[in-house]
């Protein structure tokens, strides 16, 4: 963990990942390109926290611009032996009372899933996007990772509401969030698609969570999302343009790191970013690159938005029959370091769980190991469900 | 054989809003310093995002129907995607999918006749910054960058270099009437793609497209130097024309290529996920169709009933900036002929003495009907009017303080100029004599003096009276 100044009251400490300013704190988004970069400003979230009197008491490491598991390649912090994430740990260990992350492709509510504490991508445009460094801004969002659903619901409420700084915010001023919504009769379904991809011991996390809901009156059934994978694409491929575009701006030219040889403009940006970026970083610009070319744009970045709202449109459907969907947060309970040219292909295959939800803005709760998704501002449902069997499901 | 130029031209046009697109800074063209007026926005920082400037919308969707247009009710903004150190994010957001505005139409109107001009579309998108080279480094300079523009996107309709000047100047003088932008030197822009194809061909020739002109005097030499290029290639083959981007060269008045379109790059437009998309409701366009300037033939008879000449109507309508101070001046209260004859006559007249244009002329409104309402009120006659304009125009006074300290604002009662007269008259015995005698001219000595004796202040017209009367 990286800390930069630890200051302690009695409401209890936030920390928050490297994606998010605050300000005159070197934030580098976990990338070598970004060295030395010191926030001009904080982010809308952390002051709203300050505002309010909490202490935003460090930065939490996070894999270059988050584009990893759950934070293993960090530029010079790379993890060993098991992934847990380094937010979700420190959550896990009682360190901090609750921490703030960017949710760009399920990276954190895979991390709470293998370090057991729970996190919150809420609903596009609830939260400020301002003062994040930002990859794929149709489907990033900052979160929530607390103890439970409590811990959430109490920070959310804080943080979420109107920012005229960030042209994506929706205008309600605030948002409620209760966990203690009665349960009896609701309708929970279970995505078969996500749930057969998962391995025995994710499955058995889900079915325990089931059990749970059911002894509080919630109705559990098993449906089909055949639309599961094709969501899983469109994203990548939304999330791969996205942010090729905007980590372009990280040229060695105004701030952040510069190669020390170069004979003329190009070989300054070359090598800077030839250096400057990892090997997954790079996969996602090429892979992004390509997508959005003259030539293959029909077929893959437009396909993309079309994508989206035939998801959008079969999700809601769904919603207005059921009030959540489950299904597994990651598709293993545990991870081990590996190599980073296998990560492009590994974040692939776990973001299947996590992509629908950044795709259409869905709001989506990784808690008891197990992810919960439902309607748009529907976070009290998914938390009340949630907090029921907390503790339980284990 | 006989040859026709086809024309077809892309302007750009910097809108005059008080901030930038897409952030509050304001007040570039004032800056003094490179990166004076720059924020952690424009300069494309980590974490900023971008936030839509209302103002822009409206000047944009104003020049739509001024050059009638359809105003798309729903417009998005797209990122264009190239590397230069100008561009602080590496890609210039703009709008290639759902323009703001489509399918316009101008009347052209030449020595050759009437043409119609069609408009294929304007969009919105902001500048870039500049590049300032010096010794062994290059320097940044932000200021521009985000500056908000609209580029007006013409079909290839235009067959000589005069049409293309005459639209050029329309649409100066529209916009600068208009409020939409100054057009100072630069804040137009213009890239012309021109052929050449045999008289009467359906086809159209191999074109070329001449970037980043400014000054009309060049656009029309060049325009004429690359007609000829092409001419003389297909008439004499002296070279193979290729479809390429060509620079002007101002000394040489020749074009010079810059690179094939064949290579050029491929900028991976795609949709803007910071902006969403802007939907203008019923209300909305109303109110800004409410606030539309006149347009300018409707202005001519609005002039013409005023009683303003057919001169100064020309004069009025092929300068936007003046018309724009004339509606501006009248807008306070003051008279169009009154208006008109202050700015045509007298502001022209100093401007002239220094060897100014109106390009030069610096006045506000408010500053040239507080000159005229002085005089119309009899504060300070019309010779003190024109001190107090001269004092405006050459050094950028303020009317009524000048007035006060150069004792020219003394409003004078008959009273006060019957008690002077009486004296002056008393001095003067010699001229009354003269003047009963039949020596009209002695009258004109005697109203001189009082008018010496009152410094300019008074009205002439009641000194007259006033004098008339005691000479009976």
């Amino acid at each position: 963990m990286n800390e930069y100044a630890v200051k302690i009251n009695e409401k209890g400490v936030i920390a928050v990942d490297d994606t998010i300013l605050v300000k005159d704190a070197e934030c580098k988004a976990g990338s070598k390109i970004l060295t030395g970069y010191k926030a001009l400003f904080s982010a809308e979230a952390v002051e709203r926290l300050e505002k309010k009197g909490y202490a935003v008491s460090g930065k939490t490491t996070v894999g270059e611009f988050g584009l990893d598991l759950v934070g293993e390649f960090a530029y010079g912090n790379e993890a060993e032996g098991a992934l847990k994430g380094a937010a979700a740990e420190l959550v896990a260990g009682g360190e901090v009372k609750a921490a703030l992350a960017v949710d760009m492709n399920g990276t954190p509510r895979r991390a709470a899933a293998l370090s057991g504490v729970a996190f919150l991508k809420p609903t596009y445009g609830t939260v400020s996007r301002y003062g994040v460094i930002s990859c794929a801004a149709s489907g990033e969002q900052v979160g929530v990772y607390a103890k439970g659903a409590d811990g959430i619901a109490e920070i959310m409420s804080v943080i979420a509401g109107h920012d005229g700084k960030d042209g994506t915010s929706l205008p309600e001023a605030s948002y409620e969030y209760k966990t203690d919504l009665p349960l009896k009769g609701k309708k929970v379904a279970i995505v078969k698609e996500l749930l057969d991809k998962a391995d025995e011991a994710s499955k058995a996390k889900v079915t325990a969570f089931a059990e749970s809901l059911k002894k509080n009156g919630v109705v559990v059934e098993e449906i089909s999302l055949p639309l599961a994978d094709a969501a899983n694409t469109a994203w990548q491929i939304l999330m791969c343009a996205e942010t090729c575009n905007n980590v372009s701006r990280y040229d060695g030219v105004k701030y952040g790191y510069r190669a020390e040889t170069y004979k003329n403009i190009d070989e300054l940006y070359v090598n800077s970013r030839t250096e400057g970026f990892n090997f997954l970083t790079k996969a996602v610009i090429l892979y992004g690159s390509d997508v959005l070319s003259k030539n293959r744009y029909k077929d893959c970045y437009d396909k993309s938005l079309r994508v989206r709202r035939v998801v959008a449109d079969a999700v809601k459907a769904l919603c207005e029959q059921y009030d959540a969907l489950l299904t597994p947060a990651c598709g293993k309970t545990a991870f081990d370091s590996y190599d980073i040219h296998e990560a492009f292909g590994r974040v692939f295959e776990q973001s299947a769980f996590t992509a629908i939800a950044n795709l259409i803005g869905i709001p989506a709760l990784s808690a008891n190991g197990v992810q919960l998704m439902g309607k748009a501002f529907g976070e009290s449902t998914l938390l009340s469900l949630s907090k029921s069997a907390e503790g339980k499901g284990e | 054989m006989n040859y026709e130029v086809v024309i077809g031209l892309e302007t750009h046009v910097e809108l005059s809003t008080e901030s930038k697109i897409f952030c509050s800074c304001g007040g570039h063209s004032a800056a003094k310093e490179p990166n004076d007026c720059v924020c952690p926005a424009c300069c494309g920082m980590p974490g900023m995002l971008p936030v839509m400037n209302k103002r822009v919308v409206e000047l944009a969707v104003t020049a739509g129907l001024m050059l009638n247009c359809n105003i798309n009710r729903y417009t998005t903004f797209d990122k264009k995607n190239y590397y230069y150190p100008d561009l602080p994010c590496a890609y210039q957001i703009t709008q290639l999918n759902h323009p703001i505005c489509t399918n316009g139409l101008v009347p052209v109107k030449t020595a050759a006749g009437v043409r119609e001009i069609r408009i294929k579309q304007i969009h919105m998108e902001e500048d870039a910054g500049k590049l300032v080279h010096g010794g062994h480094s290059s320097f940044v300079d932000f200021n521009r960058t985000s500056v908000p523009l609209i580029e007006i996107v013409t079909q290839p309709d235009f067959r000589s270099a005069e049409e293309v000047i005459t639209y050029l100047n329309k649409l100066k003088s529209m916009f600068r009437s208009g409020g939409i932008s100054e057009c100072e030197e630069g804040a137009m822009r213009c890239d012309i793609n021109l052929s050449v194809r045999p008289e009467g061909s359906e086809t159209y020739g191999v074109r070329t497209e001449i970037k980043n002109m400014s000054s009309f005097e060049a656009i029309e030499r060049a325009i004429r130097y690359e007609s000829q290029r092409h001419i003389d290639a297909l008439e004499y083959e002296t070279e193979q024309l290729v479809q390429e981007t060509r620079r002007f060269d101002e000394v040489s008045g020749k074009t010079f290529a810059m690179r094939n379109k064949e290579t050029e790059a491929d900028y991976r437009y795609f949709p803007d996920a910071n902006l969403m998309p802007i939907v203008i409701d019923d209300q909305w366009l109303e109110q800004i169709k409410a606030n539309k300037p006149v347009a300018l033939d409707e202005k001519a008879e609005l002039y013409r009933e005023a009683g303003i000449s057919e001169k100064e109507i020309a004069v009025l309508l092929a300068d936007g900036k003046v018309l724009k101070l004339l509606d501006d001046t009248v807008s306070l209260g003051v008279s169009p002929k009154e208006a008109a004859a202050w700015i045509l006559t007298d502001c022209a007249g100093i401007l002239r003495k220094d060897g100014k244009s109106f390009d030069d002329l610096v006045i506000t409104p408010e500053k040239l009907s507080a000159i005229i309402k002085m005089v119309e009120a009899g504060t300070i006659n019309r010779q003190a009017g024109k001190k107090v304009l001269i004092a405006v125009v050459e050094q950028d006074a303020d009317p009524v303080a000048f007035c006060k300290e150069n004792g020219l604002d003394r409003k004078v009662d008959s009273s006060a100029i019957d008690a002077i007269m009486d004296r002056i008259l008393a001095e003067n015995a010699q001229a009354v004599a003269d003047f009963k005698n039949g020596k009209t001219k002695a009258m004109q000595a005697l109203f001189g003096a009082c008018m010496r004796e009152l410094k300019g202040a008074g009205d002439p017209q009641m000194i007259k009276e006033i004098l008339e009367n005691k000479l009976k």
